[in-house]
C-alpha cells in the first residue's frame, strides 16, 4: 500500500509551519504505511555549505563525532535523534568516500538544500522522534511504508536520495528493478538496498545528467515497468507521476499559497484553506511539476 | 439533524444513519466535517435524505439501499459501490471505480469521474456531467452509463449488456465494444436519465455504445430461457 505526501509552497506564508503541515499529513497516512516513515525537507541554500543526512543506526553520536573530526576538519554536526546532519563546505566528492568508509552508518541524502530523516516504526512515532513539527522550509516530501518487496529497515525506508538535493518517494512496486539495477550499476550508480524504489531513484539521478526532471519522468514511463505514483523532489520543487494504469491513488490540492499532494484526501483535510483549494487527481501518464 | 464528524466517531454516525428511529420519522440528516474519511454513509437501508458537507474518502454510500445521499464535495475511490437502490449525487469530482458493481439506483456526478467508472455495473444508472477516465464500464453487465463530456481509453472493454451514451469524444473503445444505433427507446431512456440529473442536453447529441456480443457466450436471443 504505502502513503505518500508532499507540499510545495508557492508563497512565504507557510514556510515556518511547513514541518507541522507535513507531520499531520504523515500521521494521517499511518494506516497506509505503519512499518516505517521518512521525510525530506528543503530549505533555500544561502551559502556553499553542504548538508549530509546520516543515520547513525547503532553507532553512538559521541563515537561518531570523535572519529569524524579526525577525518574532516571544518564540520558542524547537528544531532537529531539517531540522525546527524553533517554540515561542511567540503564537496561531496571528498566527503562521501569518507562516510562510506564508516562502518554501520547510512548516508541517507546530501545536498545544499535537502535534509532527510527516515526510520522504522509508526509514522506518528517517527515524526515525533525527529520533531518534524518544528521544521521550516520551502517544500517537503514524505512517505509511510507498508513493506512488500524488501525488508523493514532504515535502508528500506523512503525517501530515497541518490543524487545531490534529489529524492524520491513511491507508492507501488516495480517489476523490472533487478534488470535496471544491473544496467545502472554498470554506469557507475551505487545502491544500498534490494529495494525497487531505490532503483527508480538511481534511474532518475542517472537520467537527470542529460535531462530536466520533467523529461526524465516522461522517459521513465517507458523504462520503469510496474505500478507507481512517484513524487520526485529537487532543490527547487517537485514533480508527480502516476503510471498509465493508475491503480495507485493520488490527489492534489492547489491554493494560491501551496500545492499539496497525498495518496488520500484525508491527509490534506487539515491544511489551511483546503476547502477552497482546486482539488484534482493527477491523470495517468502525465507529469505534473512545480518549481524547476 | 446534524452529525458532526469532528465530535462523533465515524462508526457512531454510520450506526445512527443505519438504525434511524422510524417512530420519530426524522428523515433529514447533515453530516458535517467529513474530512476525507472513508465509508461515510455505507450500508444505509432507509428512505432518508443525507447531505454530506465536504470532501469524502473511499466507498462513500457503499451498498446503499433507498437513501438519497448528496455529497457537497469530491468523493474518493468507489462511491456508491454495490448500490442496490436510492440516489447518490456528487457535486464535485469522483475518483476511480465510481458506481462499481452497483445493482440499482442512480448515481449523478456533476464533475468528472476518473478511471473505471461503472466497472462491472449490474443495473445502476450513472450520469456523469463531466468526463470519465480510462477503462470505464469495464465488464459492465446491465444499466446505463451516461457521459456528458469525453471518455478515456478502452471504453466498455469486455462489455455485456450495459448501454453507454457519450456526448463528447471517446479516446478508444475496448474489446467487444462498438457504436450502436440510437433508437427511439434509447432516446427516451436517455432523455429520462438526463432529466433526472437536471440536465437539458438533447439526447440527439449523444452516441450510443454497446457490446458486439462476440466475447461472451450468453446469447441474447435466448434471454427468456435464462
Amino acid at each position: 500500500m504505502c502513503g505518500i505526501v508532499g507540499i510545495y509552497l508557492k508563497s512565504k506564508k507557510f514556510e515556518k509551519s511547513l514541518g507541522g503541515m507535513l507531520s499531520k499529513m504523515l500521521i494521517s497516512m499511518e494506516s497506509r504505511g505503519p512499518d516505517s516513515a521518512g521525510f525530506a525537507i528543503y530549505n533555500k541554500n544561502k551559502n556553499k555549505i553542504y548538508k549530509y543526512s546520516i543515520c547513525l543506526n547503532e553507532l553512538s553520536f559521541e563515537k561518531f563525532r570523535k572519529e569524524i573530526k579526525k577525518k574532516i576538519i571544518f564540520t558542524k554536526l547537528d544531532k537529531n535523534s539517531d540522525h546527524v546532519i553533517l554540515k561542511s563546505t567540503e564537496k561531496p566528492g571528498k566527503i562521501i568516500p569518507v562516510l562510506e568508509g564508516f562502518k554501520g552508518i547510512s548516508l541517507v541524502g546530501y545536498g545544499k538544500s535537502i535534509e532527510i530523516f527516515k526510520q522504522i516504526g509508526k509514522p506518528s512515532n517517527v515524526v515525533k522522534k525527529f520533531d518534524l513539527d518544528n521544521f521550516s522550509g520551502t517544500h517537503a516530501i514524505g512517505h509511510t511504508r507498508m513493506a512488500t518487496e524488501s525488508a523493514i529497515t532504515t535502508d528500506g525506508s523512503h525517501p530515497y536520495s541518490t543524487g545531490e538535493d534529489e529524492c524520491l518517494v513511491h507508492n507501488g512496486s516495480l517489476s523490472n528493478h533487478n534488470n535496471l539495477r544491473r544496467k545502472l550499476k554498470k554506469n557507475g550508480s551505487k545502491f544500498n538496498s534490494d529495494n525497487d524504489t531505490e532503483v527508480a531513484a538511481g534511474y532518475i539521478s542517472d537520467s537527470l545528467k542529460d535531462r530536466n526532471l520533467k523529461q526524465t519522468l516522461k522517459k521513465g514511463l517507458s523504462d520503469l515497468d510496474g505500478f507507481y505514483t512517484f513524487i520526485a523532489g529537487t532543490h527547487s520543487g517537485f514533480a508527480v507521476l502516476r503510471d498509465e494504469i493508475a491503480c495507485k491513488p493520488a490527489v492534489i490540492a492547489e491554493t494560491k499559497d501551496y500545492v499539496a499532494i497525498s495518496s488520500e484526501f484525508q491527509a490534506m483535510a487539515h491544511l489551511p484553506n483546503v476547502n477552497n483549494a482546486k482539488i484534482f487527481e493527477p491523470e495517468p501518464g502525465i507529469v505534473y511539476s512545480w518549481g524547476k | 439533524m446534524i452529525l458532526d464528524l469532528k465530535k462523533l466517531k465515524l462508526r457512531s454516525v454510520n450506526e445512527k444513519l443505519q438504525n434511524i428511529d422510524r417512530k420519530k420519522n426524522k428523515r433529514d440528516f447533515v453530516v458535517s466535517n467529513p474530512e476525507g474519511n472513508h465509508a461515510i454513509c455505507a450500508g444505509l437501508t432507509e428512505n432518508i435524505d443525507v447531505t454530506i458537507k465536504g470532501h469524502v474518502g473511499y466507498y462513500c454510500a457503499g451498498m446503499n439501499q433507498n437513501a438519497n445521499i448528496i455529497v457537497d464535495g469530491n468523493v474518493g475511490t468507489g462511491v456508491a459501490e454495490n448500490m442496490m437502490s436510492g440516489k447518490v449525487h456528487v457535486k464535485g469530482n469522483a475518483s476511480q471505480s465510481a458506481g462499481a458493481t452497483a445493482h440499482g439506483g442512480t448515481l449523478i456526478i456533476d464533475g468528472d469521474a476518473s478511471s473505471r467508472c461503472g466497472i462491472s455495473m449490474k443495473g445502476i444508472d450513472i450520469i456523469v456531467k463531466g468526463s470519465v477516465g480510462h477503462m470505464s464500464a469495464f465488464m459492465a453487465q446491465s444499466g446505463n452509463l451516461v457521459v456528458c463530456g469525453d471518455a478515456g481509453e478502452a471504453l466498455g472493454d469486455s462489455l455485456y449488456e450495459t448501454n453507454i451514451y457519450v456526448k463528447g469524444k471517446v479516446k478508444s473503445l475496448g474489446a467487444d465494444c462498438e457504436e450502436k444505433k440510437m433508437n427511439k427507446q434509447h432516446k427516451n431512456k436517455l432523455k429520462e436519465l438526463l432529466k433526472k440529473a437536471g440536465s437539458n442536453i438533447k439526447p440527439e447529441q449523444f452516441k450510443r455504445y454497446g457490446s458486439a456480443r462476440k466475447l461472451y457466450n450468453f446469447n441474447i436471443d435466448n434471454v427468456s430461457n435464462y
